[in-house]
Parts: structure tokens; sequence; C-alpha cells
């Protein structure tokens, strides 16, 4: 099978590659990049005033298969991925059961296999049931398939277990994604804390839950030596100190999720339910260290914690509504309305958060272009405002702060191991 | 003049004049309520529910007996929290009241938001009579009216808040309605229970409750709840009253006439001593009288509103 992306802006930050060319895939695999590659016997897509960029990773999701499929299911929740334009996405194990054993890690790839629209790749409990009391079975975990470790949705409280599982799956070769929250310093908080919750009488939830967390993981990464990856980054100061970390030299990675540099607490105004998230909508100071912190590197990965919600779940009190928002299907928009469109970074570096970084943090042979490797490639037409409507999302879920807004930045086409998912913005 | 929204959600979103507007309204009901014949035909042919998934005896009998007062069919429901959990979601509940031909739903709800939620999903109006830690704005009606009665104006009077402030959806409603009509607010409490950014309400802080008392009009002292103590909002009742008690030592920093308020119930020896609370400054007990008739004119003007609508 032959396909032929024809007259793209292609970036290939590993290969170097940035400019008009043609790029051909056979059999799943690129196959060679050139100008004026002959069409005969190919599928052709016009790629003419588009972006070809190496298919996007997403490092954060929630799939919610097994237990949860009434939010999402892997059809569904890949699905949306391709709409995104991810070619891959690695999902998190607070599933029902929680992915903390091989049976999980299993069905998660097998079915992903049937009916997934995208690569899916598992993380999988750094704890047994996310209980934060004994290790999972971290060995067996990474050689059913999980790429990365996380008790996401809950701190691991004790910092002893931390330590230890830092070390134990330092053998495998499989990195720990923190979730930085204080559950204490939390406590009842349902979201940011400050004068909008205050104003609405709602319990807050302080940066420095979040912060003390994010210290406490560099410090046990430097002590181990171990890497760290720290998950959804939303505060100025959690930035500031992983970039003082960073210049010692501990071996930290981490992310930020598009809601963080798009909204502030303000969203959360009339007890609006779909900008609850944790951690919670920060400030618009946050929002301009998170810029910071993406524009100067600090930030190595943009992720969706795409976290889909029923809408009984989101249509009650505040205080009782889940956490979370949608996220694939708006991420691209965001990154490309509110990061390269802004200046604050080029379409490489954009390719290099949301391709390479989060193929290097998971192990994954991805992220790039170049000849020989899996064709998953991602086309983006980045001239023209699109409103957002979460009525038209291929995801289960609605849960979406985003919707009616005008974005730049509309997903083409997403290719995976060269077939054609998505083709002219329509999921096939 | 008519009530703009269909709601009575908060003080937060109500204009000086629609203030001023149930105020003088309230003070017609007053006549009622004093007199010997406590009945009017206002809501005759309307229906109105308390919906409280919170205990409540003064605010819930205050509205009963408002809506009694003026003829209209009142019935209630208590749903406890544990129950709401469990089973029917806050809109299909107020869907079904509705359904019922209701005209006001007077909601109590220890979420905060609750009542907004409800009034999106009704055609009914709907009362908040206290969401969470946000809003309780018939009770800083009631405390406005009072103030007003005694004082004859709420411009330029000094309001001192003294508690916990925190938790308070009486100290945050008081806070909009008294700064939007003028008065300046001052707050005093532990720093444990002091709301992140409520300075920028308007409102000034003061870290003693001598600071906040001097030269008030005005003292009122909110109830400390005793369960906060395990949360290690504050070390002990007793020391809670030693820094932040009202006595009769402290209250001489404020006017020598200084009214004497509090939302009720009162844990004596704690927010306020005995002698204070039973002093003639103290307006406490007609505070009660003033809620049923600042609850009266809210009923009658939101369903009066609905009549006006029914014309246009």
């Amino acid at each position: 099978m032959k396909l032929l992306i024809k007259n793209g802006h292609i970036i290939d930050p590993k290969t170097g590659i940035d400019g008009i060319y043609d790029l051909l895939s056979i059999d799943g695999k690129i196959a060679e990049i050139s100008k004026d590659i002959d069409m005969t016997g190919c599928d052709v897509i016009d790629a003419t005033n588009k972006y070809v960029i190496p298919g996007l990773i997403d490092a954060h999701c929630h799939l919610r298969d097994p237990g949860f499929e009434y939010k999402e299911d892997i059809e569904s929740g890949t699905r949306s991925a391709a709409a995104g334009g991810f070619t891959s996405v690695a999902c998190m194990p607070n599933t029902n059961p929680v992915c903390d054993n091989e049976a999980v890690i299993k069905y998660i790839i097998n079915k992903s296999k049937q009916e997934g629209y995208v690569n899916v790749f598992p993380i999988g409990a750094i704890t047994k049931g996310l209980k934060g009391e004994e290790l999972a079975e971290i060995g067996e975990l990474k050689f059913a398939g999980a790429v990365a470790l996380s008790d996401d949705g809950k701190p691991v409280k004790s910092s002893s277990l931390m330590k230890k599982a830092l070390q134990y799956s330092s053998m495998f070769d499989i990195t720990i994604i923190s979730h930085c929250e204080d559950v204490d310093l939390a406590e009842e908080g349902v979201m940011n804390e400050g004068y909008m919750s205050t104003i609405l009488g709602l319990k807050g939830i302080p940066a420095a839950a979040e912060e003390t967390m994010v210290a406490r993981e560099l410090i046990l990464s430097e002590y181990t030596g171990i890497p760290v990856h720290i998950a959804h980054v939303s505060t100025a100061l959690s930035v500031e100190l992983i970039r003082n970390a960073k210049k010692r030299g501990v071996k930290v990675t981490c992310e930020t999720c598009p809601h963080y540099f798009s909204l502030t607490e303000e969203a959360c105004a009339g007890y609006n339910t779909n900008a609850k998230v944790n951690p919670p909508l920060r400030t618009a100071g946050d929002v301009r260290a998170i810029i910071d912190g993406i524009a100067d590197g600090t930030i190595d990965i943009i992720a969706t914690d795409h976290a889909p919600h029923h809408e009984d779940e989101k249509n009650v009190e505040f205080s009782l509504a889940a956490n979370g928002m949608v996220g694939f299907e708006t991420a691209v928009p965001l990154a490309i309305t509110n990061l390269v469109k802004t200046g604050i970074i080029t379409m490489k570096r954009l390719v290099e958060m949301m391709s390479i970084n989060p193929a290097r943090l998971l192990g994954l042979n991805k992220g790039t272009l170049e000849v020989g490797e899996t064709a998953d490639i991602t086309i983006l037409d980045i001239h023209d405002k699109k409103v957002i409507d979460v009525s038209n999302f291929q995801s289960k879920s609605r849960n979406s702060p985003f919707d009616k807004m005008e974005l730049y930045g509309a997903v083409y086409g997403t290719i995976v191991g060269g077939r054609i998912v998505v083709q002219e913005g329509v999921v096939l | 003049m008519i009530l703009k929204s269909k709601d009575l959600l908060g003080l937060k979103d109500l204009s000086e004049e629609e203030i001023e507007y149930i105020l003088d309204t309230a003070k017609t009901m007053k006549y009622v309520i004093t007199s010997n014949n406590k009945k009017t035909p206002h809501l005759q042919g309307k229906s109105i529910i308390t919906l409280f998934y919170e205990n409540s005896t003064r605010t819930r009998l205050s509205f009963e007996l408002a809506s009694k007062y003026m003829s209209a069919s009142a019935a209630n429901i208590s749903a406890s929290v544990s129950s709401v959990a469990k089973g029917e979601s806050l809109i299909d509940t107020g869907r079904t009241i509705d359904m019922m031909g209701t005209d006001v739903i007077i909601i109590r709800h220890p979420q905060s938001g609750a009542p907004q939620l409800l009034a999106k999903h009704v055609k009914a109006s709907v009362i908040n009579a206290g969401d969470g830690m946000n809003e309780h704005p018939t009770q800083a009606l009631l405390d406005m009216f009072t103030m007003r009665e005694k004082i004859g104006t709420l411009k330029g009077l000094k309001v001192a808040i003294i508690g916990d402030i925190y938790h308070s959806r009486v100290a945050r409603s008081n806070i909009w309605g008294l700064t939007k009509m003028g008065a300046e607010v001052s707050l005093a409490g532990p720093a444990t229970l002091m709301p992140p950014g409520i300075e920028l309400t308007g409102a000034k802080i003061y870290s003693t409750v001598q600071e906040a008392l001097i030269d008030a009009d005005v003292v009122m002292a909110l109830r400390l709840q005793l369960e906060r103590q395990k949360k290690a909002l504050f070390p002990s009742v007793r020391e809670y009253s030693k820094f932040f008690g009202l006595d009769e030592k402290r209250l001489k920093l404020a006017k020598k006439d200084a009214l004497i308020m509090h939302p009720g119930p009162i844990n004596r020896g704690v927010e306020l001593t005995s002698t204070v609370a039973d002093d003639k400054r103290s307006v406490i007990n007609e505070q009660v009288t003033n809620g049923v008739a600042v609850r009266m004119a809210l009923l009658y003007l939101l369903t009066r509103r609905e009549n006006n609508e029914a014309v246009n």
C-alpha cells in the first residue's frame, strides 16, 4: 500500500527536515521524503498549505476502559484521539479494575488492536490498587507492555514508598509519572484557592499543595539519581522548582496541559463544572509562568489529561462534580492558537513537545518521519479559525470548557502506520 | 420597579436600587407582622416550597410564616444530604417540584452554587436560604434592614464582622450587600478562618478584634462551629473567646450606642458574653422579627414579578 502526501510543509526535527516536500509511505513505513515524488499507484493526500509532522503522542490520558465505559471506551477514546491528531496515546491506570497487573495491561493492548483507531500504550500503576501502600508488580507490568508508571489521580503520599518506587522501577528502565498533590493541604478543595474560591464560597486547593510534592519528587530524584516525570504542572512555583532542579542536573521532565496555559480560575465563575479539574485552573500569573516554562524549555511535554465524564457527573453541584475535561480534540487548536500563533514557540518546538519528548518519556521508537520508521503522521492546517463545537466531538463525553471558542489549528489528517484514519478532518 | 432576576441567589448580583427596594418593601411588611391581624392576601393562589438539605429552625420557620402570613400554600421538604448523594439529583428533585405548579422554591444546601444550579433548571423562582460557604442573602437583607431601621441609613456605617469569616455565608452576603450600600466593613477573626483575597471585596481585614471594633456603628459576631477545632482551625473555644469573643470591655472601643448583632443561634460565652447578648444595644431578637418581614417582601416581589411578566 502506497500513500503519498503531496506538497506539505514537513517538519521533522530529528532529521532536520523543515520545508515543502512530498512524503511517501509504503506498507506502513516512511519510504521517501523529497520533491515531486511520482504518484503512480499511490493514494494521494494534497497537503498544500498544511504542516506534515510526526504523529502526535499524548503521554497522559484516560480512556476509562475497563470499568467506566459509559464515559469513554477504547473505541470512542481513540476516535477522539485520532480526530485530535494523535497517533499514539498513553492511558492512565485508574480504571476498574485498576491497571496494576498483566491481565489489565493485556486487555487494553488487545482491545486497542481490535478496536483502536490509534496506538494505545497503557501506563501501569505504581502501587497496588492505586492505594499508595504496596508496590504493584512493576516488573510484570513492564514486560506485559506498560510504558510508564503512575498512580495518577492520586499522589503517592508516603515519601519512603515513592523513593522505593523510583529505585525499583529503575531496574526495569520504566519512568514514574508523579501526580503531585499534598492531599492534606488540598483538604476538600474543589478549585484553586484564592479570590475566586472565596467569592464563590468554594473550598480552595492552594498552589502549595502541588508545589510541596513537586519539591519532594525533585529531592527524591536528586537523592536517588533516578529520573522522574512530573504530571500536569499548573503553578508558577512548580515551574520555578523544576527549572532550578534542571539547572542542577536533576533528571526531571515534566508536562503541562492545554488548559493550564489557556484558562484561569475565572473559568469556574457561575459554578461552571466543566472548568473543574485537578490540579485546578490557576491564576493569570500561573498561566504566564507556564507559558514562560514552555518558552524556555523547562516544560518538556504538552499532554492532554483527556478526562471524559458523563453529563450526569458534571451537571451537579460544583463540589460534587467530577474532576477533569476532555482534551484530545482541543489540544492542537489551543496549542496552535495560544503558543504558536502568539510566537511563544515554533512549529518545530511544538513537534518536540507533542511527539518527540512524549516518545522519549515512554520509550517509544516514534516521534520522527525518518525513512524506515513507522508512518505515524499528523497533518495540520493552522491558517484558519474554527469554532469548537462539543456536539461534534468523537469522544463519548462533552465536558469541555472550550465549547464555542474560535481557535486556529485544525487537524486535517491523521495517519497511523500508513493507514489514513482522519482525512480532511473527518474520522474514517 | 421589578427585580431583574426571577431568583434571589445572592447579594453579589443585586443592584443597590434593588436592595433598597427590597428593604423599603420589608418596612411595609413589618407593619403586618406587628399588627393583630397577621394576614394579607398577596400570595393567595401561590405555592411555595421550602427545600432544605441542611438542618435549620429559624430560617425555615421564618420563610414558612412569611408564606402563611401572606396566604400562600406552603409545604416543605427535608432531604438529608446522604440520601441525596445516593439518590435523586438536585435537578431531578427541582423539576419534580416545579412540575407540581410551584411558584417559589426556597432552598438551603450544603454545596455552594446549588441554588444557581436549581434556578437554571426550574421555571419557579428560587430563593437562596443559604448555600455552603457562598451566600445567605435573606440573612444579610434582614441584617441591613435592622441596621437601617435603627440607625436610619447604611451609607457610611462602619460594620465590624467578627469570627469565622472563611466558612460564613452570612459574612459574604453582608460584605456584598453592605459595601454596595456604601457601608464600610471591617473583618477580624483567626488567620486560619480568614478567606484568601477577601480584601478584594472592599472589606478591611484586621488581625485583632480590637482594631476592627474601633468606632464601629454595628458589631456583628458570627457563630463559631465548635467542631472546627478538630480540624486545627483554632486551638480551643477558650482561646477563641479570649482573643475574639465580644465582652463589655472590648465593646467600649465601638461607638457608644453601637448595635450588637448575631445571626443566631448563639454560643453564649464564646462569640459573645451573655451580658453583651442581652445588653440593651443588642438587636438579636429584633433581627428575628425583621427576618420574617424581609422574607415576606421577597416572596411578594418575586411573585409579583411573575404576574407582571404574565401581563406583559
